[in-house]
């Protein structure tokens, strides 16, 4: 939970605690200001708990942000300080870090986590401080009503729209008779009900759902339940023994006879796709929120940020090639503290009093181009339900690599809104 | 999948879960047979053992096979000296109070846990495992080194086995196990046979992370689980039996296999954490271990 | 002074500190006061059944988690409001204990730890399990108009404050005068000797069992309202962290004393809240406390002074 301070010049503390020679850089780098005091920012990280492996990219692209927002003369002329806390992946100590991050930090605003129940555990306390709470959490929570007025999710799209998105392509292109292998739990019955939903409303059958136990370290022995004629294997997992289970999936098929087999790439964030175990994955095809090779079509934009936050064309660290980034959903990091500049500077933020101003202009936002604010592609925000939905990718892993085959629409993610924040009174 | 090749599998994956659990929980109910020692921290010896074969394998540059061999042997090494300086610098002061040395134990749970993520971080990581070989079965393929497994842990537990009842050293502990005091009186070394219990309890847990990390990745909350089923298999075993231990792990390893492709996983592991309770509650001797 | 007027004016002196607080500390400390003071109440139980009666438990999450759900179903899915909701978390917490209670109560010492580990264990896996009426792992947030009570909103800071205080002030007056009446005394004659106790005519089981009891109503209360008060009902709460917090709690303030749980607490609290200004490794800090503890200051910060120079500390 250090606090790492950096901005307008590094805190001694961080300079003592040997913080890094790339923050003092950032730190010298950036333009003289003026007297003008700056923009404090309150990150909740999953710095240890079941969420550390996400939590460390976060805040990696969140420095790489913080450096090319304060080089570009920072927020409305004022620097930016960003300002992280620990919350263990957990939702009391969740709530107690919004709680620091606003009354003793004097943050302006709280973003950044990305685990489910600790944003539901968080969102009433901000509600209650009356603080912005942009969260980056990709789950149904926020569009599905919820949270509240002060809870906003501009820099990923949800779940929903994610799976709703990629049933149409699926059935076009895999099959017809699906089976779905999920953890029996909230994120796992998120992708369950509306995948079957997307499913059905496409034509197409989910002939069996396979739930497995969120404690479970070992998979084969649910592969069995595995209907013969499936057509096409939907699978999604999530946490530290997602390698585990997708190796398994291998052995379990090996040269034998397999359907198409179409993957969340949360099976395999943060895990190299050339792991000894995992060839079978050759020619399947998965999920990605954003891709972690880079493609022949990739934008300037997307390049750029990938040399900012320092991952290499293969998705890993460029400092450790077997520090395999969590690609797909940390560039709403970047996306939201963007996000939040410009709403400040739409708002002509001045200090907390402003806080509702922000609220408000940010839910003015609508559409958000393909730029270096939004390097993951063009997004649209729906300002009544706080929801932002974007493009999503459908990759193949060819030679070992995933290759793009497919973007989604954004229309196609869209569904009827569940909830109007905006009649909700602050 | 038909029943039988259905079956097939769940049995060949119960065995292997009753291997590695078998050598785990033995750790566990040595540790509380000849110490009366609850080690809540067991999971996180385990955890060790798994963490370390991964900087084993990373760091030595011999072939994988050979690694691994060497991993199999240092971690286990570095777990039995953790686990005998805890014993000496801490459950030794507490006078193996049981209630004292649990919380001691759960405290030195978070130590580890936390070390672990501080110096070896929070991914889990791949242990590349001593050879690839798949077995294809008419149904459905399998991996060879899992069945490896269990003929490894089978060797491992005979040589306790044998330790137990044909050493000195083995002789030596089951007696103290039997009378402390009088063991103590005939001039044996108590302090000496409880940290070298505790050590080779610890050892035996680091030996199953081995076996296990090239199955399952090393990650440090991976401690957990084990230290549950641990408990499940001691206390269905009979607290402090080893061979009811051994016996409740096979139990336990086979039926979870089984049950699990018939009900809701989740719904199983619930009766299975009840059905321990009711155990204890009304035969605290264990299903296997005879009266006390 | 006689010791009866020590020990009231010591405690009520207490009471009116913590009371007076919230108007010196800022708004960052006046709100984890609030919070402290559920933790403690949570804590208070776990001494009524660790400190007083000698029972070991590693399951207190699921009182506690007992008391939350009890309180946040009726409010989510019956649309009660918050003291009729409280008071159904109130008795959760204690229906649940006398459950487990005459059950895990024919076992002790090490066996009576794992069968209320066992018993929380499947608690927390029975909440994942009913996802659809529980909100599984997510958990969900408590809607802000059931918490209102008397015309006031729990969820602004005066309030709320004040409602934590009061039910802690309840729980430490309530404990204060059961260790101090026969009944107590009883439970004490458990702990320290239950052969002798039971030639004395007393029957150990019914003893223990209510003292689990009243133990599991303070979880109930603590859980049904840190939900209540901070918004938000989940099943990370009914994890073995939450069995282990309040025994932290009361071994670091002192087993057996009426203040040690509100000390421990408050003390718990702020050392991981300044540690993690320095360091990620409070996990480490945890750990090392808990060690620490039982092998230099068994009797914790209260029980050390009860025993050097406050002999008449409760």
């Amino acid at each position: 939970m250090t606090q790492k301070l950096i901005g307008v010049a590094p805190s001694r503390r961080a300079v003592l605690k040997g913080a890094g020679a790339g923050l003092l850089a950032a730190g010298f780098a950036a333009p003289v200001w003026a007297q003008a005091a700056p923009v404090k920012l309150g990150f909740q990280l999953h710095r240890t708990g079941i969420g550390a492996a996400y939590g460390r990219w976060y805040e990696r692209t969140a420095q790489a942000a913080l450096k090319v927002v304060n080089d570009a003369g920072g927020i409305n002329g004022r620097p930016v300080e960003i300002v992280f806390e620990d919350d263990g992946t957990d939702p009391k100590r969740g709530a107690e870090v919004v709680e620091k991050l606003t009354s003793q930090h004097n943050c302006d605003l709280i973003f950044g986590p990305l685990f489910s129940h600790v944003v539901i555990g968080s969102a009433p306390r901000a509600g209650e401080l009356k603080v912005p709470y942009l969260v980056c959490s990709e789950g149904f929570h926020v569009a599905g009503g919820m949270l509240n007025r002060w809870t906003m999710q501009p820099g990923i799209t949800d779940v929903r729209a994610q799976v709703s998105s990629m049933a149409p392509w699926v059935l076009a292109n895999l099959g017809k008779k699906v089976t779905m292998v999920f953890p029996d739990y909230a994120f796992g019955h998120d992708h369950r009900d509306f995948f079957t939903a997307a499913v059905e409303a496409g034509g197409g059958e989910v002939i069996a759902q396979i739930a497995v136990p969120p404690t479970e370290t070992s998979f084969t022995r649910y592969l069995p339940q595995i209907p013969r004629e499936t057509e096409v294997l939907y699978h999604v997992m999530v946490g530290p023994a997602v390698l585990t289970f997708v190796k398994e999936l291998g052995e379990f098929y090996g040269t034998g006879a397999k359907p198409q087999i179409f993957g969340f790439i949360d099976s395999l964030e943060a895990v190299d796709i050339a792991s000894p175990g995992l060839e079978f994955l050759e020619g399947t095809h998965f999920w990605e929120g954003h891709c972690r090779a880079q493609q022949a079509d990739a934008s300037e934009h997307e390049i750029a940020y990938r040399a900012a936050v320092g991952v290499d064309a293969n998705g890993a660290s460029v400092s450790d090639a077997k520090d395999v980034s969590t690609y797909a959903h940390m560039f709403s990091v970047w996306e939201t503290l963007h996000i939040i500049k410009a709403g400040m500077e739409a708002s002509r933020y001045q200090g907390t009093a402003d806080r509702q101003k922000f609220v408000e202009a940010v839910e003015a936002m609508t559409d958000m181009p393909e730029s270096l604010a939004h390097v993951q592609g063009d997004k649209v925000f729906n300002g009544k339900t706080h929801q932002v939905f974007g493009h999503q990718f459908i990759s193949k892993v060819e030679g070992g690599k995933l290759v793009k085959v497919h973007t989604t629409s954004i229309e196609d993610s869209m569904y009827a809104d569940a909830v109007d924040y905006t009649t909700q009174s602050f | 999948m038909s029943f039988g090749p259905f079956l097939l599998l769940a049995v060949l994956e119960g065995t292997v879960m009753a291997a590695v659990l078998a050598l785990t929980a033995v750790g566990l109910s040595l540790v509380f047979g000849v110490m009366r020692v609850v080690n809540v921290a067991h999971g996180e010896f385990y955890m060790l053992g798994a963490v370390i074969a991964w900087f084993v394998t990373y760091y030595l540059p011999f072939p994988p096979a050979l690694v691994w061999l060497a991993a199999l042997i240092i971690a286990p090494l570095i777990v039995a000296l953790i686990a005998a300086l805890t014993d000496t610098l801490v459950l030794k002061r507490l006078n193996y109070d049981p209630e004292a040395t649990i919380v001691a134990t759960i405290g030195l749970l978070y130590m580890l846990q936390q070390a672990a993520l501080t110096f070896y971080g929070p991914d889990a990581r791949p242990v590349v495992a001593p050879f690839e070989w798949r077995i294809q079965l008419p149904w459905f393929g399998y991996s060879g080194y899992k069945l490896f497994v269990v003929v490894a842990a089978v060797v491992i537990l005979a040589a306790v086995w044998l330790f137990m009842t044909r050493s000195k050293a083995g002789l030596v502990m089951r007696a103290t196990q039997v009378d402390r005091d009088t063991a103590q009186a005939f001039g044996i070394n108590v302090d000496r046979v409880y940290a070298g219990t505790f050590a080779l309890g610890g050892a035996l847990a680091a030996a199953a992370a081995v076996l296990i990390v090239p199955i399952q990745q090393a990650h440090y909350l991976m401690g957990h689980d084990p230290l549950l089923l641990s408990f499940i298999v001691v206390i269905i075993g009979g607290l402090g039996s080893i061979r009811g231990t051994l016996v409740a792990a096979l139990v336990i390893g086979l039926s979870d296999g089984i049950i699990s492709m018939f009900f809701s996983p989740t719904l199983a592991k619930i009766i299975a954490t009840l059905l321990v309770a009711l155990v204890l509650v009304f035969r605290p001797q264990g299903l296997f271990g005879a009266k006390a | 002074m006689t010791d009866g007027a020590k020990v009231w004016g010591l405690h009520l002196l207490v009471l009116a500190a913590v009371f007076a607080a919230q108007f010196l500390l800022p708004p960052y400390h006046a709100t984890n006061l609030a919070r402290i003071m559920v933790l403690a109440v949570f804590a208070m139980g776990y001494n009524i059944a660790f400190g007083y009666t000698g029972l070991l438990s590693l399951g207190h999450a699921l009182f506690f988690a007992a008391g939350m759900y009890g309180m946040g179903l009726p409010v989510w899915h019956l649309e009660w409001v918050s003291v009729p909701a409280l008071i159904a978390g109130l008795l959760a917490g204690g229906v649940m204990a006398g459950a487990v209670g005459v059950l895990a109560l024919r076992t002790a010492g090490v066996s009576f730890m794992i069968v209320t580990l066992m018993f929380a264990q499947a608690g927390y896996l029975t909440l994942l399990y009913l996802n659809s009426w529980t909100g599984g792992d997510e958990g969900f947030v408590v809607a802000s108009a059931a918490r209102q009570a008397f015309g006031f909103s729990l969820a602004t800071d005066t309030p709320r404050f004040t409602a934590a205080f009061v039910l802690f002030a309840a729980g430490l007056l309530a404990c204060l005068w059961l260790v101090r009446s026969p009944f107590g005394r009883v439970m004490v004659a458990m702990r320290e000797n239950e052969e002798r106790s039971r030639m004395l005519g007393y029957d150990p089981f019914r003893v223990k069992l209510v003292a689990l009891i009243l133990s599991g109503l303070y979880a109930g209360l603590a859980g049904a309202a840190y939900g209540m008060l901070f918004g938000y009902v989940g099943a990370s709460f009914a994890t073995i962290q939450y069995s282990i917090l309040p025994m932290l709690y009361v071994l670091l303030g002192g087993a057996g004393t009426v203040l040690g749980p509100f000390l421990g607490a408050l003390l718990m609290f702020y050392l991981i809240d300044i540690t993690s200004n320095y360091t990620d490794a409070y996990l480490f800090v945890v750990g090392a406390a808990l060690v620490g503890l039982v092998l230099f200051a068994p009797k914790g910060i209260l029980g050390t002074l009860r025993e050097r120079a406050w002999r008449w500390l409760p």
